[in-house]
């Protein structure tokens, strides 16, 4: 398991169309509790994403996900563009300075991601918002690949994390994002930034379970 | 929905077109990366960048211009602009003295402002306006919202800016006027996001929102439609819960309409709470009533106090030549 840059323009158009083939559920939750707006402004990202593949091609990993956060950044708005924009910065960083050979190192760069993510919008676990879902999967990816467990193995229980992650927004009351204003009124709904990182990790590691079998 | 559109994708672009050609003396327009300003580039001063949603108007495009704003970020309505946009900005409108950023406090606002600072190659500072006392947290801020107090701010922040302070002099005094400035709106019926189509929330013929936020955020209550002086009484009062003013302070008074209340009914408002400040020792030394900072076509008004002393007195009256604000030119 090593990071190529093949394998993240693969990795953008399979969210790109995640994202689509979910977008009735996105797009409900964040009308129950959010603004209406999530939806679109993921896919206005991931299809930006998904149709520079050709400009990516060429460089390294973190130079890529350099440019895959650039891109988030002018192409997203509103608070989820630095927000994701941060976490593949964050990510880059890690990957130039580790180098992402080994499933531990592709962990680490995660982890960064998420850190850089969490800096960012001051946030935590706990607040109903994607952290949810990408704090759990960040632990679990780290403690799979420490246990030397196989790419099939790891993919796996970072979806069964992610799944779990998601969950738990359900009974949460949001304190953080869009949905903070509703208080209770956001008890029994899933958060629509958890569910959409939730469909993106679900669907990478689906593509990484396929070409690895 | 019935509004002056012909594509809603190409509303945005339309209006900043139209805005730029009946202020052809004031401004210029760029597109893609979209920011507007000033029309000639001011030498050897700090350079006032703003920029927000869209959905605000005549905030912050229609305050660029001598004694005020060097450049401007629209957003998509109600969107925070980018930090592309924010950095082709800074570097058009930088006259070496560094550039100072007025951000309202939301999220998006924040973060996007903060991302471009970070990455500007030269010294820049941030002021963030946070003047809304109706709510501590809403569904866009952590801690207060920046609302109609924003204008006073650019306006001064602009007049120090035009007499060659500092870049950490011009922030100064941001943060000051923020820090005794308050406001509070309420409104009578929702706004309608153009793409969205539909009002933001529902409200009925004997509701109103106290304390209402300009993209339609939830304020304070849903009370009873009543009478002018009854709500205004209220918004008078959490000002003055905030301010904490002594007898005798001096202050500028500002009544903002939020789209689509007539002048007739905001200088009614302006009557009741001057009526009101006064009676509880107050010196109304500066006034001002009209649409300055709008949440599209909302039904509804602000009332915003600042308390004033020599410094903020100067700035407020110093000669100011945008399309929003015109004075002493």
């Amino acid at each position: 398991m090593s990071l190529q840059t093949d394998f993240i323009c693969s990795a953008a158009k399979t969210i790109h169309l995640g994202i689509i083939s979910h977008k009735p559920e996105i797009e409900t939750l964040d009308q129950a509790i959010g603004d209406g707006d999530h939806y679109i402004n993921v896919l206005r990202g991931a299809e930006a994403i998904a149709n520079m593949t050709d400009e990516l091609a060429p460089l390294v990993p973190d130079e890529a996900l350099n440019k895959i956060a650039m891109k988030l950044l002018s192409t997203v708005g509103g608070a989820a563009g630095p927000l994701f924009a941060s976490f593949f910065m964050g990510m880059a960083k890690v990957a130039k300075h580790n180098g992402a050979n080994t499933p531990l190192d592709i962990a680490a760069a995660f982890a960064g991601g998420v850190q850089e993510l969490i800096k960012r919008g001051k946030g935590k676990v706990g607040e109903k918002t994607m952290l949810d879902v990408l704090v759990p999967v960040a632990h679990t990816f780290i403690f799979s690949a420490i246990e030397s467990k196989t790419t099939k193995e790891i993919c796996i229980d970072i979806q069964i994390a992610a799944d779990k992650g998601l969950a738990s927004t359900r009974d949460l009351v949001a304190t953080k994002g869009r949905a903070a204003g509703l208080g209770e009124r956001t008890i029994g709904h899933l958060d629509a930034g958890a569910k959409s990182c939730q469909v993106m990790i679900n669907e990478v590691c689906n593509l990484i379970l396929k070409t690895d079998s | 929905m019935k509004k002056f559109v012909n594509n809603v994708d190409h509303m945005l672009t339309e209006s900043l077109s139209g805005f730029a050609k009946a202020h052809n003396d004031l401004v210029s327009l760029h597109l893609e990366p979209n920011y507007l300003t000033r029309k000639n580039k001011a030498k050897n001063k700090v350079a006032i960048v703003s920029g927000g949603g869209a959905g605000h108007e005549p905030l912050h495009a229609g305050f660029i211009g001598s004694g005020m704003l060097d450049a401007a970020c629209p957003g998509q309505v109600f969107t925070s602009p980018t930090p592309d946009q924010m950095i082709a900005a800074a570097e058009a409108v930088h006259a070496d003295k560094g550039v100072l950023f007025i951000v309202k406090n939301y999220a998006g606002d924040v973060m996007n402002f903060e991302m471009a600072a970070e990455m500007l190659p030269f010294e820049n500072a941030t002021v963030l306006t946070s003047d809304d006392c109706a709510v501590i947290n809403s569904t866009f801020t952590d801690g207060r919202r920046g609302v109609a107090g924003t204008v006073i701010v650019e306006k001064c922040v602009g007049s120090i800016a035009e007499a060659g302070a500092d870049l950490q002099t011009c922030k100064a005094l941001g943060d000051k006027i923020n820090a005794q400035t308050a406001s509070i709106g309420v409104a009578l019926t929702s706004c309608t996001v153009p793409a969205a189509g539909k009002p933001t929330f529902e409200i009925s013929e004997t509701e109103i929102e106290m304390g209402v936020g300009i993209h339609g955020e939830p304020g304070r209550k849903r009370e009873t439609m009543r009478k002018a002086d009854g709500m205004i009484n209220d918004m008078v009062d959490a000002i003055l819960a905030d301010l904490q003013p002594k007898k005798g302070t001096e202050i500028l008074l500002l009544v903002n309409g939020l789209g689509a209340t007539p002048l007739m009914e905001l200088y009614l408002i302006y009557n009741t709470a001057e009526r009101l400040l006064t009676e509880h020792g107050l010196k109304i030394e500066r006034s001002i009533v009209g649409n300055y900072t709008t949440a599209i076509d909302m039904t509804g008004a602000s009332i915003t106090v600042c308390v004033l002393d020599d410094e903020i007195k100067q700035h407020w009256d110093s000669p100011v030549h945008t399309a929003g604000l015109r004075w002493g030119v």
